[in-house]
């Protein structure tokens, strides 16, 4: 009997990793990273392989890095492996060649996932694999986790025999984060399949100077061409290798795999032939279809690579009329799609007369869309056909091309048996984690089979998550989301104003709330539109405050286990009692570690939970007053309201092509029109007690908060109470001041509140901005916030010079309501660029959290002014940031230069005044700026209707003759590792480029796996024992040059500093470099104490502020100035605010000691480097 | 002579213990302290919040911003195991126990049964010989009596005598309604001796940022008054033993503690301020003072100016109050205030 366990795909995979290798080399990529993160804690802990050695993980700065250490591991004879996805994929192959002529068994094992093209996707398809196709690598599909789990292993097993690489494939999400129950192989069942003679053959093959050889020669055109043809054998062997070890698999544990496994009909005429999980969604409805008598049948693949036609024609059925290809990637400008174009060779080249069979391709399931049992209906249906569309698509409306097949989507063939459960809550409640743990009850603790899928937001901060679980008494092939739930779980009231929650809510199915209102309450505060939709589907409605029960328990917003208890209480999955003595178990098991005043508590929740759940009676009809909500106002653009909208309310699969940009070009500034109300509080001003410092504005990482001053006559038509104060600027006072809170838009971080520095004179608790409930002020907010957008704009030409704090406040910011995490460190840098530069801005963005809360769909932050301008921005890639940005500002350089040509060139034209203005302007500060401005709005007034050439190319390029800021903007994993070489070659080039390191030191992005940013002694993924090596000093490194502008900021510890240094680099005319520290909640720490926390990091040495400035040289000056006073606290003190080095203390004492001793001394160090520094002269 | 005492069931070589402090929170500490001729060594005490309160921060922490973002559905690695709990305190008294003889007293400060209350086992486990039970509660609570207080004060000790079975000494504040009362019953809960008094650290403002702050002020011998007169009080009323702290910075104070009635006398802020030598200083001035005066034994002093003991036992009672106002006389310079 082998162990049941419910893991996911990741998980199952990287079990069977660790036990085959000696060493891994990992780098993070979504949706493979976990897979790296489990081996990197498996070996920290010391666990073992199949041989009885605990495996070498190696954290690489890149994929291309990782390939590289794979490719000499294996050249010098170790079991070698790592784990990758996408674009991470792309990066491997120059090594995979190598390693494929070289001959070296290895695998590497992906989640398959899209490529960004018209964008950027993290979900799944076969994209990147496909990709690799040439490389000569074997391509092995597992459709399922158990799948993922047993090819693993028949891979390694294959690989080792054939020495050909192979590529073990699983979906990204749909099968590396599926949480399924599935049986784990033993090591006894490892063993019966791994041949330790062919281990010690690889091993033999090893480069040793016991044994000189070389490999990797220079070869000519004498012999390179037969050298390639040289291994042709091996790779014909290898599906007889794989379907050897499958074969011998089954005998081991009863599970049969075929090269092409075929399910259905033996006389089947219409045949679909994939891999990956879809085939899990076709055999599931082949089965139910077969059974009514249908002649159809699915050939599942499993080898792709080399794709042996011989074994495929076996398993095709003699009768097949129409076989259909699917392909979950798109090759655009091919005649069809790799496997589609296979099968057409593959029959082409048979001896056997298949020449009547018609075939079809069909592409489906890009970036994880959804693939059903309605759609594959759809799919036979068209197969039917004589002449059946080919090249089509499904589960889209392509309105463009008429690619797409028409279905009918209501179709549903789940059985009875199966429990559907839909819950839908916010990251923050802890709902997907409760979950998952509910699973893992039923799965492991019953003999039910259990399937969960966890659906997330594109958003940081108040996340939505919509949890799908299956259980049922037969395993579970159902690979797509739930549409008939039987039980639906809203944790989050608001909810059911916003989305249609209940439109996949089955029959009788039992409705749960989690509502603010009490059983009485509850059902007139429910939207008439739900009402309707309980009474007709004859929902059974049960409510809870679980807040409230919460909260009383101490568990603050988690409300997980009190949803789980309830879940458990009324589905009717389990016997009640029985339920409650496994969450029990399992919260012992899930907590016990984290102490007994933990576990005590959520046994609490668990005893509370019961007491508090209500059944409400139904009435018969429906009366509410309430309405569900539009997503977007009435006065949203176009695209705003038939683009964005639905994808706001999770419709945008409904989508038809045509709706979409097509080369991925969209509107900014769309973050202003979903309000999403995410904050129960938000900060309310104070006029009596504020002193007008700004803090509060610079540090808000949403740009919630807002300050002007205007005349008093503008206030004149101000709502009533609409608050303002006299302003306190020099030569200003007859001015008024005000502050307005975007309540709508606020994620309550409360980091306005903790750095405002005026207190309340009789009551000291209270400052000039304090948090208050939000509900009661909405109306007057907005009407407030509406009003103040129409306050006229400072002026930028003012005498007012915006380089202080108390200046640039009133800048209005063109970076706003990000999707950014509540309170964080990043956004507020961006946010004070984009208030000084916005408007003359091109941002190239590295892949990572600020490309994710700036440029992810529906709706992105980059805004404009009311002149339409502001920055522009584009995401390229992760590694290629830097070279990105200075491609942007070659072609700006490259268009002045020609635009100030035909300015020479058109003197006459133009008038020879305007023309020397033009060229002349230093552009130096906002006023010449705007002068610029205002000559090229002269200019191009000069040029229009003007026919010649030049003048037409003048008056294309007249607005870059307005001066033009280049950002290159990116987080630690970028600058400190996978961009540095393209980021010190940008550097090094001289360009005008401004580069912002937002330094989280970890990468936030994937997770918290450590970086070369990482400080010494913080835990983090892939530094599970604690960093034991310093942070890099990128800084420093960067000042070597000689010619960069260098900066380190902390806002939290000195913003003064901040500002100066952000002016500095952009007013620099060569690179800059600024290194902002940036707290992140994968530091573990309040998040609203960020800003304290920074200046922590800056009182204790750690994080020093400096600027190093090149043209200080020329003035005779030293170029380095130290910005922070000598250390007063120690780097402990700065360092145990955080879960990251605390955690080390509750896991290692005696190591958590020693790094921090360690660490100490590093920063003593390099303190006192710098001080030597400031001390030298020029 | 003989400076022999007997404290919680434990002959000790003298009186002086070095209580809870800095001094003893790490193994080399606890040796030093040896090593200086304490004669036995209390350890820092670990806080009931300390340890729910960590663990429910380790907690907090390990969970925040998990699953609610497709590419990031954690943020932490997840080790096999915590040292939660009050595992870190644990390893002290088991380290410190195996690097010393002299008795070691670990403490454990609470105000409340519950769950927490079972650390106690576990220290008993971890080799401590006694037990110091620092009750401290700040009432700030309006709807909370003091029969409340006491009685939750109460169920704690019962709670914590049940977990073990080494000694436990209770240490207490002053504030009591009926102190002599109170301090009965607690050793009827189970209390083997008593500590007098616990020092309250009373909080500060600071001016400029209009906050509260933590303010530490270390002890003076002014401060031995109030354990002393309620040391000499009980002494010989309730059967236990009674150690003296708040105070203790010389051979006077440790001579007036044992005259009260103590069994033991403990110095933190001396030891603290001047160093662990201070210890031999004191004693050897204890040992001259008793030699001079003919004293044979620190037994033969104990208690011997307790109320029981002294001719005026007004001196200790509220009489002795008016004595104080009386003695008082107006400044007949009139320049004092």
């Amino acid at each position: 009997m082998g162990q049941y366990l419910t893991i996911d795909g990741n998980e199952a995979v990287a079990k069977i990793a660790f036990k085959l290798n000696e060493v891994i080399a990992i780098y993070p990529i979504t949706p493979s990273s976990p897979m790296g993160e489990w081996a990197d804690m498996w070996s920290s802990r010391g666990q073992k392989n199949l041989w009885g050695t605990t495996p070498l993980v190696q954290e690489m700065q890149a994929e291309g890095g990782a390939a590289g250490t794979v490719h000499g591991s294996l050249q010098t004879g170790a079991l070698t492996t790592t784990f990758t996805a996408s674009q991470g994929l792309l990066l491997m192959i120059p090594n995979m060649y190598k390693i494929a002529g070289e001959l070296t068994p290895t695998v590497f094992h992906i989640a398959a996932r899209s490529i960004a093209a018209q964008g950027l996707s993290i979900f799944g398809d076969h994209s990147d694999v496909m990709a690799t196709r040439a490389a000569g690598w074997a391509m092995l599909f597992a459709n399922s986790v158990q799948e993922a789990h047993d090819l693993a292993l028949i891979a390694n097993a294959s690989t080792l025999k054939s020495r050909i690489p192979f590529m073990h494939i699983m979906d990204g999400f749909r099968t590396s984060h599926e949480v399924s129950k599935i049986k784990i192989l033993s090591d006894d069942n490892i063993r019966a399949i791994i041949d330790d003679d062919l281990v010690r053959a690889h091993r033999a093959r090893g480069l040793t100077p016991d044994k000189p050889v070389i490999r990797g020669t220079a070869q000519n055109p004498d012999i390179f061409f037969q050298a390639r043809e040289s291994s042709n054998l091996l790779y014909q062997e290898v599906a007889d290798i794989v379907q050897e070890y499958m074969d011998k698999f089954a005998l081991e544990t009863g599970r049969k795999y075929k090269l092409f496994d075929y399910i259905g009909a033996k006389d089947a005429k219409r045949v679909i032939i994939m891999m990956g999980s879809g085939a899990e969604a076709v055999e599931e409805t082949v089965k139910h279809l077969v059974a009514k008598g249908e002649k159809i049948g699915l050939l599942k693949i499993r080898l792709y690579r080399p794709f042996s036609v011989e074994y495929f024609l076996k398993a095709l059925p003699k009768t097949v009329e129409t076989l259909v290809a699917l392909d979950r990637t798109k090759e655009p400008g091919s005649i069809g799609e790799p496997l589609y174009q296979d099968v057409v060779t593959a029959l082409a080249e048979s001896k056997k007369d298949m020449s009547k069979v018609q075939v079809i391709g069909g592409r489906y399931g890009l970036s994880s869309k959804e693939f059903t049992p309605a759609m594959i209906m759809g799919i036979f249906t068209e197969a039917k056909k004589k002449k059946a569309k080919n090249h089509f698509t499904i589960g889209i409306v392509d309105d463009i091309s008429f690619t797409s097949l028409d279905y009918d989507a209501t179709v549903d063939i789940e059985p009875d048996s199966v429990t559907r459960a839909v819950f839908w809550g916010l990251g923050s409640d802890g709902t997907v984690g409760a979950n998952k743990n509910s699973i893992k009850i039923i799965g492991e603790g019953t003999d039910n089979y259990a399937q969960g899928y966890f659906v997330y937001d594109s958003k940081k901060s108040g996340a939505r998550t919509i949890s799908h679980l299956r259980f049922g008494p037969e395993p579970i092939h159902s690979t797509y989301l739930i549409t008939k739930a039987n039980f639906v779980a809203v944790h989050q009231f608001g909810f059911l104003e916003r989305y249609d929650i209940l439109a996949n809510a089955a029959k009788g199915a039992t409705l749960l709330l989690n509502s603010p209102f009490n059983e009485k309450q509850v059902w007139a505060e429910l939207p008439k539109e739900v009402q309707e939709q309980i009474i007709a589907k004859k929902l059974e409605l049960y409510s809870i405050n679980a807040y409230e029960v919460a909260k009383s328990i101490g568990l603050g917003n988690r409300i997980n286990t009190i949803m789980q208890t309830c879940f458990f209480a009324i589905s009717g999955v389990l016997e009640k009692d029985e339920a409650i003595v496994k969450i029990k178990e399992a919260i012992k098991k899930s907590y016990g570690k984290r102490g007994e005043a933990v576990v005590r508590m959520n046994y609490a929740a668990v005893d509370a939970s019961l007491e508090n759940l209500h059944k409400i009676k139904l009435p018969k009809k429906a009366s509410s007053k309430k309405t569900m909500q539009a997503a977007v106002p009435d006065f949203a653009p176009e695209f705003v309201q038939d683009v964005l909208a639905p994808m706001m309310l999770g419709d945008g699969d409904d989508l038809r092509v045509s709706a979409l940009p097509i080369d991925g070009t969209y509107p900014t500034a769309t973050t202003k029109f979903e309000k999403r109300n995410i904050s129960l509080e938000a900060p309310v001003w104070d006029p009596d007690v504020c002193i007008q410092c700004g803090k509060c504005v610079l540090v808000c990482p949403h740009s919630v908060i807002r300050s002007t001053i205007a005349e008093e006559k503008e206030f004149a038509t101000a709502p009533e109470g609409f608050e303002y104060a006299d302003a306190r600027w020099q030569g200003k006072q007859e001015q008024k001041y005000t502050l307005q809170i975007s309540a709508e838009d606020c994620t309550g971080c409360t980091l306005c509140v903790e750095v405002c520095p005026a207190k309340n004179k009789s009551q000291v608790g209270r400052k000039a901005i304090n948090m208050e409930p939000v509900a009661p002020i909405l109306e007057k907010n907005r009407q407030d916030w509406d009003f103040f957008l129409s306050l006229p704009e400072v002026s930028r030409i003012d005498e007012m010079q915006f380089n202080n704090v108390k200046n640039v406040q009133l800048l209005e910011p063109l970076f706003e309501f990000s999707g950014a995490c509540a309170g964080c460190g990043e956004t507020p840098y961006l946010k004070l660029i984009s208030q000084l530069y916005g408007d003359r801005s091109v941002i190239a963005n590295a892949t990572g959290c600020s490309s994710i809360y700036g440029g992810n769909l529906p709706t992105t932050p980059w805004a404009k002014n009311k002149d339409g301008r502001g920055p522009a921005w584009s995401n390229s890639l992760f590694e290629d940031n830097a070279e990105f940005g200075l491609g942007m500002r070659l072609t700006i350089d490259k268009q002045v230069e020609y635009a100030r040509e035909l300015v020479i060139r058109l003197k006459k034209t133009i008038g020879a005044k305007l023309a020397d203005e033009l060229l002349t302007c230093k552009q130096i500060d906002e006023k010449e700026i705007s002068e610029q401005r205002a000559r090229v709005e002269k200019l191009k007034a000069k040029l229009k209707g003007k026919k010649s050439s030049e003048a037409k190319d003048l008056l294309s390029l007249a607005d870059i003759l307005v001066k033009k800021s280049v950002w290159i903007v990116g987080g630690d994993g970028w600058a400190y590792d996978i961009g540095f070489g393209g980021l010190d070659h940008v550097l090094a080039a001289g360009k005008n480029v401004n580069v912002i390191v937002l330094d989280t030191e970890v990468y936030s992005n994937t997770g918290g796996q450590a970086s070369k940013a990482t400080s010494l002694g913080a835990v983090a993924k892939f530094a599970a024992g604690g960093k034991a090596t310093p942070k890099k000093d990128l800084g420093m490194i960067a000042t070597q040059y000689g010619y960069i502008y260098v900066a380190q900021i902390a806002m939290g510890a000195n913003d003064t500093q901040t500002v100066k240094a952000i002016r500095e680099a952009e007013s620099y005319d060569g690179p800059s470099l600024i290194i902002a520290y940036s707290q992140c909640i994968a530091h573990g720490i309040n998040m609203a104490k960020g800003m304290d926390q920074q200046k922590n990091a800056t009182l204790s040495g750690y994080w020093p502020l400096y600027r190093y400035d090149p043209r200080r040289k020329d003035e005779g000056k030293n170029p380095f100035q130290l910005d922070s006073r000598k250390p007063k606290i120690s780097f402990k003190d700065y360092a145990m605010q955080e879960n990251r080095y605390r955690m080390l203390y509750q896991t290692n004492p005696d190591q958590a000691d020693e790094l921090m001793a360690h660490a100490q001394e590093i920063v003593s160090e390099r303190y006192q480097t710098l001080v030597d520094l400031a001390k030298k002269g020029k | 002579m003989d400076l022999k005492t007997k404290y919680l069931g434990f002959e000790l070589k003298h009186p002086l213990v070095a209580s809870a402090s800095p001094l003893s929170s790490n193994v080399a500490g606890v040796r030093r302290l040896e090593d200086a001729n304490a004669a036995a060594i209390v350890l820092p005490s670990v806080f009931e919040e300390q340890i729910e309160k960590q663990d429910k921060i380790l907690d907090h922490y390990m969970d925040f911003g998990t699953h609610s973002f497709a590419e990031a559905l954690d943020y932490f690695p997840e080790p096999e195991e915590f040292k939660v709990g009050p595992s870190e305190y644990l390893k002290l008294v088991s380290e410190a126990k195996a690097a010393v003889d002299v008795p070691l007293i670990a403490s454990l400060n609470g105000d409340s049964p519950g769950g927490w209350t079972n650390y106690a086992k576990l220290i008993e486990q971890a080799g401590a010989d006694a037990l110091e039970l620092n009750l401290y509660h700040i009432s700030t609570d309006s709807s909370m009596s003091s029969s409340d207080v006491e009685k939750m004060y109460l169920d704690t000790v019962s709670e914590v005598r049940k977990q073990v079975s080494i000694p436990i000494a209770v240490k207490l504040s002053p504030f009591f309604t009926a102190f002599a009362y109170s301090a009965k019953e607690f050793c009827n809960a189970g209390a083997d001796g008593l500590v007098l008094f616990n020092r309250f650290y009373q909080p500060d403002y600071d001016l400029d940022m209009l906050e509260v702050v933590p303010h530490l002020v270390l002890s003076n011998s002014d401060e031995l008054r109030l354990p002393l007169r309620w040391i000499a009080i009980l002494y010989g009323q309730i059967e236990t033993d009674f150690a003296l702290t708040s105070g203790v910075h010389n051979h006077k104070d440790v001579l007036k503690g044992l005259m009260a009635g103590a069994n033991v006398t403990m110095m933190t802020s001396e030891l603290l301020k001047k160093g662990v030598g201070r210890i031999d200083d004191i004693l050897a001035k204890l040992t001259k003072w008793m030699k001079k005066r003919d004293y044979e034994s620190v037994m033969q002093l104990q208690g011997s100016m307790s109320m029981k003991h002294v001719a005026d036992d007004d001196a200790f009672e509220r009489a002795n109050y008016m004595k104080v106002l009386q003695s008082w006389k107006e400044d007949p310079t009139g320049k004092m205030y």
